[in-house]
Order: structure tokens, then C-alpha cells, then sequence
């Protein structure tokens, strides 16, 4: 790359090679965050079905 | 280190080992990753036929070899659980069919976002877009089944049944989908990594698809993780995990 | 003997519901018949369409046929006392997914003949597309007999059946529509009907531990 000019348009191949990026991009971070947010729901949810059973 | 093994085929400990180890995975995936976007999106030179296009190859290429290795290390799984009955196998296979189906998935768009400046079209019936596209159907149908029982063991070894058929099946699919193209089409434009790329384009590919395996393995341990803690839910180690968090 | 004993069981059950044994093949001349409907009866296009409607339509009418293989033995216990009989549950279960071909898949390739003069398929070439037919379906069978094994104790199991067998038999309906295909125009079709034969025995020898498998873990839950 010789400018950010050139960077932005990617010669004109702009509209495809930045949309794959982009959803490369969606697909990596979705797996990336769903996983960690399971995991805690998943443990709170346990804690709770812990508790309720204590009380009992 | 079979002892080493051993141990960490036990869920408690492969838990504790996964959350120490997945961070630093995924910090690091993310650091080869931004170099290999550098090496790829701003040092490399463009392609003399494709221009600037030619750079998707540095997302198509990882994605697609992830999709299919993620299918291997299923289906290795799958036989290990079934065959020996190991609890950690079947939540392998569970955990690697997700990503395995993203990543096929990305491979599809990424590769039709790449074939409209070079064929003129998003979609061709080519040997190796269609053949992506069968394993994507190969992974909704595990997930599907994998989903479909109440009991989470029965599902888990339906499913690995399912995995290892497929298995078996990939290559004779992928030898008559070639075969098919080749009677219809003749020759297909041929894109790709070619041999005479000069290793200012090839290694930033390298360096790509190293990152990319390396997110693999950071979130699969993630999800693994997740699948151990649904399956050992009511167990004595899991309760007590809960209670010092 | 024994075996004998079992394929003239299932023959004698096929007999009595015979009703539900007729909805693939009906199925399949239905099917064919909207074609014509849905694009245009010329007899040109309908002639070069037809080794693929022919094949697209036998692949979905097997399947179809295959949900209820194993339901009623599920239902009534009868698979239990299979599992527990001196004969291997993979013997069984290949010659029960053997005689489901002689009733449902056979008159499918008896009626592939008047559905190929219905779309002008060639006369000439009809020998190789009921070959293929007949080297075809009974792999169709075997993977739709995995499917069925796998989702026999389901209760949706019918509607995951295709999504789990339909990939799998992409190599059988490019081999089989290519023989067929290039038989029409004249070209030598061999080859795929090797690759069909190969496929053939491939699947006759290695399903029936999928089946027999499949059928174990749906009996443990």
C-alpha cells in the first residue's frame, strides 16, 4: 500500500474485499464473546438452583 | 505425561486448566492476527492479475482450512467417545461443531464476495464452493441432531454416529463433486494461494492462518467448557466451583 | 434358515401394510409429474431434464419411504427382542433394510420405465437408467436406514431425517443422474456406473454397524 487513499479503496475492489472483512469480523467476535457470557449465565443459573435447594 | 493426560481427561481439572489457559490464547490469536492483517492488508502487493481483490484470500483461505479441520477433530472425538466411552470426547465434538459451522460459513460468503469481481457472479457451482457448501449441511445436521434428544448423552452418541458416517463420507463427496465439475464446467478459474506468490503475500497468509487457529483453540476451549459445565451440572465439583466463585 | 425366517416376517409385515408402503412410490410419480407443470412440456427441454427429475425424485421418495423402517418394531418392542436374539443385530438389520428395498425401492425402478417415456427420455438408453437405478436406490436405502436408526425414539424424527441423510447422498445422485444423463446423449456411462457399484458395496458393508449402532443408543435412552 502506497496511501491511505489506496488502503480505503482497495484499488476498487473496495465493496468486496471490505464486506469480508467485515463479517469475518462479526462471525469471530460472536463466537468470542457468546461462549464467556454461556459460562457465567450458565454458573449463576447453577448457584441459584444451589441456593433454592439450601433453603429448602 | 500420560499421567498428565490421564488427569486432564477428568472434567474438574480440564475445567481449571481451560480457564487458565483460553485468556491467553485468545489474546495471543488476536495479537498474530492484527500482524497478519498488516502483513496482509498493507504490505503486501497487489495481486498482478487481481489487483487489491486478491486480499480476501487472507480471510478465505484460514476460514476454509479451519472448517475442515474442525470437522476432523469432531469426528476424532466422536470415535474417541464412542469407542471408549469418554465423557470429554462427546463434549469435544458438541464444543468444535459450532465454530466448525461458522467458519464454513464465512468461507461460503467470503469466497462468493470474491468470486463476484473475479467471475463476474457471487455464486458459481464450483468444485470448491460446492463442496464447502455439502459441509456446511454436514455440520447443521450434527447440530441438529446433537440438539434434538432430551437426554444429553443419548444426543451425544447419536451424534457421533452421525459425525463418523460423515466422515467416512467427505471424501467420496468431495472426489464426485470434482468429478461433477469437471463434466460440466471444464475448467473452473483457478484462485487461490499459487506457488509463484512472492513470500511477501504468503507469509502474511501463514501468519493468518496461524491466528486463526489459534482463535480455534482459544474458544473451543470456551465452549468446552461451557458443554462440561451443562453436562456434570448436579455434580460434586461443580457445586463446589460455584460456591468459591 | 433363521434369515430366511426374517426376510419372510418383514415380507409378510409389508404385506399387511401394504397402504403405507405405496405413499413413496405415488409420491414419486407425483412429484415427476409436476415438472412438466412448473416449467414447459417441450419435449426437448423435458428430455434433457429428465434423467435429473428421475433421480431427484427416486432420492426423495426412498427417503420418504425410509422414516417409518424401524418405527413400529420401536414402538412395540420388537427391536428389544432383536437385540437380544442369537443373530447379530447388523445381520438383521441388513436384510430388513434389504427386503424394505424389494417393496418400496424395486417398484420405484419398474415405474421409473413409464415416467422416462413420460418426459421423452430416450428409449435407447433406458437399459443404463434403470442400472443406475437399481445399483442407486439401495445405497439411497442403507443411508436412509441411518437416518431412520438415529432418529427412530424422536418424536419430530421425520423432519430431521432429511437434513441428516440428504448430504450424504449427494455421490449418489451425481453418479446416478450422470449415467443416466450421458447414456441419453450417447456417451459412453461406465464410469459412474462403476463409482455407483463401488458405493454400492461400500455402504452394504459398512452401514449396517451404523444402523445397528444408531439403533443401540436409541434403545439405551
Amino acid at each position: 500500500m502506497k496511501s491511505w487513499h489506496e488502503f480505503i479503496t482497495m484499488g476498487g475492489y473496495a465493496a468486496y474485499v471490505w464486506p469480508s472483512y467485515g463479517i469475518v469480523l462479526v462471525v469471530m467476535l460472536a463466537n468470542a464473546i457468546l461462549p464467556g457470557r454461556r459460562q457465567r449465565r450458565l454458573l449463576r443459573e447453577i448457584r441459584r438452583k444451589q441456593r433454592e435447594e439450601q433453603t429448602e | 505425561m500420560f499421567v498428565w493426560f490421564h488427569k486432564l481427561a477428568s472434567p474438574p481439572f480440564f475445567y481449571r486448566f481451560a480457564q487458565k489457559l483460553a485468556p491467553w490464547l485468545g489474546w495471543l490469536s488476536l495479537l498474530v492476527i492484527l500482524a497478519g492483517l498488516y502483513g496482509g492488508l498493507w504490505l503486501a502487493p497487489p495481486d498482478y492479475q487481481q489487483g487489491d481483490g486478491f486480499r480476501i484470500i487472507y480471510v478465505h483461505v484460514p476460514s476454509a482450512m479451519l472448517s475442515m479441520f474442525a470437522y476432523m477433530v469432531m469426528a476424532t472425538a466422536a470415535a474417541i467417545g464412542l469407542i471408549w466411552r469418554m465423557k470429554l470426547a462427546h463434549a469435544v465434538s458438541a464444543a468444535v461443531a459450532p465454530l466448525g459451522a461458522s467458519f464454513t460459513f464465512l468461507a461460503l460468503i467470503t469466497g462468493s464476495l470474491w468470486g463476484k469481481p473475479m467471475w463476474g457472479t457471487y455464486w458459481v457451482w464450483d468444485a470448491r464452493l460446492t463442496s464447502e457448501l455439502i459441509l456446511l449441511f454436514l455440520y447443521l445436521g450434527y447440530i441438529a441432531l446433537n440438539h434434538a434428544f432430551e437426554d444429553r448423552r443419548t444426543g451425544d452418541r447419536a451424534s457421533a454416529i452421525l459425525a463418523l458416517v460423515g466422515v467416512v463420507n467427505i471424501p467420496i463427496i468431495h472426489y464426485s463433486v470434482q468429478w461433477w465439475n469437471t463434466l460440466h464446467q471444464g475448467q473452473t478459474i483457478f484462485f487461490g494461494p499459487k506457488s509463484e506468490m512472492p513470500p511477501s503475500m504468503y507469509i502474511p497468509l501463514f501468519i493468518m492462518i496461524l491466528g486463526f487457529m489459534l482463535f480455534f483453540a482459544a474458544f473451543s476451549l470456551k465452549r468446552l467448557q461451557v458443554e462440561v459445565l451443562q453436562r456434570e451440572n448436579k455434580s460434586a465439583w461443580v457445586r463446589e466451583l460455584v460456591e468459591t466463585t | 434358515m433363521r434369515y430366511r425366517a426374517i426376510i419372510g416376517r418383514d415380507l409378510r409385515l409389508a404385506y399387511r401394510r401394504r397402504g403405507e408402503l405405496a405413499t413413496p412410490v405415488i409420491f414419486f410419480v407425483i412429484v415427476t409429474a409436476l415438472f412438466p407443470l412448473a416449467l414447459n412440456p417441450d419435449p426437448a427441454l423435458l428430455r434433457t431434464l429428465a434423467p435429473g427429475v428421475i433421480w431427484v425424485a427416486a432420492l426423495l421418495a426412498v427417503l420418504i419411504g425410509q422414516d417409518r423402517l424401524f418405527k413400529t418394531d420401536y414402538e412395540d418392542g420388537s427391536l428389544e427382542l432383536m437385540l437380544l436374539s442369537p443373530i447379530s443385530l447388523e445381520w438383521i438389520v441388513l436384510l430388513r433394510v434389504f427386503t424394505h428395498w424389494l417393496v418400496t425401492g424395486l417398484p420405484l425402478v419398474i415405474l421409473s420405465l413409464l415416467l422416462a417415456m413420460m418426459l421423452d427420455y430416450p428409449m435407447h438408453a433406458i437399459g443404463i437408467l434403470v442400472m443406475s437405478l437399481l445399483l442407486g436406490t439401495p445405497i439411497l436405502s442403507f443411508l436412509g436406514a441411518i437416518g431412520a436408526s438415529l432418529t427412530v425414539g424422536l418424536r419430530r424424527g421425520f423432519m430431521l431425517l432429511p437434513i441428516l441423510v440428504l448430504p450424504l447422498t449427494i455421490p449418489v445422485l451425481i453418479f446416478g443422474a450422470a449415467a443416466a444423463g450421458r447414456a441419453a446423449l450417447g456417451d459412453h456411462s461406465a464410469a459412474p456406473l462403476y463409482f455407483l457399484g463401488a458405493m454400492l458395496m461400500l455402504t452394504v458393508t459398512l452401514s449396517p454397524f451404523a444402523i445397528a449402532g444408531g439403533l443401540r443408543v436409541s434403545l439405551e435412552s
